[in-house]
């Protein structure tokens, strides 16, 4: 029995990777369209990696910049 | 005729003033451009060291290196993937990769736990976004550092860094199929303790 979740779940990755090709891609938004336990899996991933994305932004601090610019070699 | 050779020959010194004048400059581009990029370069760097402390200095050498061997960057190409390049490589030279035991536990069978566990907690919370804001920002932290380096590098060059597969590839002296396979299967480990860390704190 081939299930249409199943399928859809394992495009998920490449999906929000944008390396569907326009067929596969195609045909995971008509099952998203008409899939809504799909297409909340969808959005959770989606919102998942920017919420990451944002948590994980460290800034480097000024001391290190610094040191960074420091490290430039000197002109003769 | 007679003119142009005199000229030649009046320039001949002033010629390779010209071209150490020349290099200089390329020089000074390269460490502003390499500047420009180190916001970038840090917050990847963060995630590949095990801690702040051992990202600055990874930061520090990677900057050091660049610097001295500049002239083996090909301009035009991907300075940041350059930059990330030797970045890894000193990482991994300097031995920063202490290796956890390998992760024994199956992975669970389906890319969809995690929600289906903060959902499945949720009071009927129906808006996704606010599913993943019940994960606090130390709880990604964590569970970033908790995945294996192999599987963590790949997570974070593609989804902290925007690199292309190709370009994490690259970077990491890989193939492109084990980028994929990684990026994959990092995604569930971290999804994992995420899951963990989650339900520690019961929410």
């Amino acid at each position: 029995m081939n299930d249409p979740c199943a399928h859809c779940e394992e495009m998920m990755q490449p999906y929000l990777d944008h390396v569907l090709t326009d067929a596969e891609m195609a045909e995971a938004e008509r099952h998203l369209d008409e899939c809504e336990p799909c297409r909340r899996r969808y959005r959770f991933e989606e919102s998942l990696r920017v919420y990451v994305r944002k948590a994980a932004a460290e800034q480097m601090s000024p001391e290190l910049r610094r040191k960074l610019a420091a490290l430039r070699i000197p002109l003769e | 005729m007679a003119l142009a050779g005199t000229v030649d020959h009046v320039d001949a010194e002033p010629e390779e003033a010209q071209r150490l004048a020349a290099e200089a400059r390329d020089r000074v581009r390269f460490e502003e451009d390499a500047l420009a990029l180190s916001d970038q370069v840090y917050r990847v760097a963060r995630h590949i060291a095990n801690s702040r402390e051992d990202a600055d200095e990874l930061v520090q050498e990677t900057y050091a290196r660049a610097f001295r061997s500049w002239r083996q960057f090909q301009p035009g190409t991907n300075l940041r993937a350059w930059l990330l390049r030797i970045l890894t490589n000193l990482n991994i030279d300097r031995g920063r990769r202490q290796q956890r035991a390998p992760q024994m536990q199956p992975l669970e069978a389906n890319d969809y736990f995690l929600y289906d566990r903060l959902a499945e907690n949720g009071d009927g919370v129906s808006d996704e976004d606010r599913v993943v804001e019940r994960l606090s920002q130390d709880d990604i932290v964590a569970a970033l550092s908790a995945v294996p380096h192999d599987f963590r590098d790949v997570i974070v060059l593609v989804d902290l860094g925007d690199f292309s597969y190709q370009d994490a590839a690259q970077i990491l002296d890989i193939p492109v199929g084990t980028v994929m396979s990684r990026l994959h299967r990092g995604r569930r480990i971290l999804k994992r303790e995420l899951a963990e860390s989650a339900l520690e704190e019961g929410t």
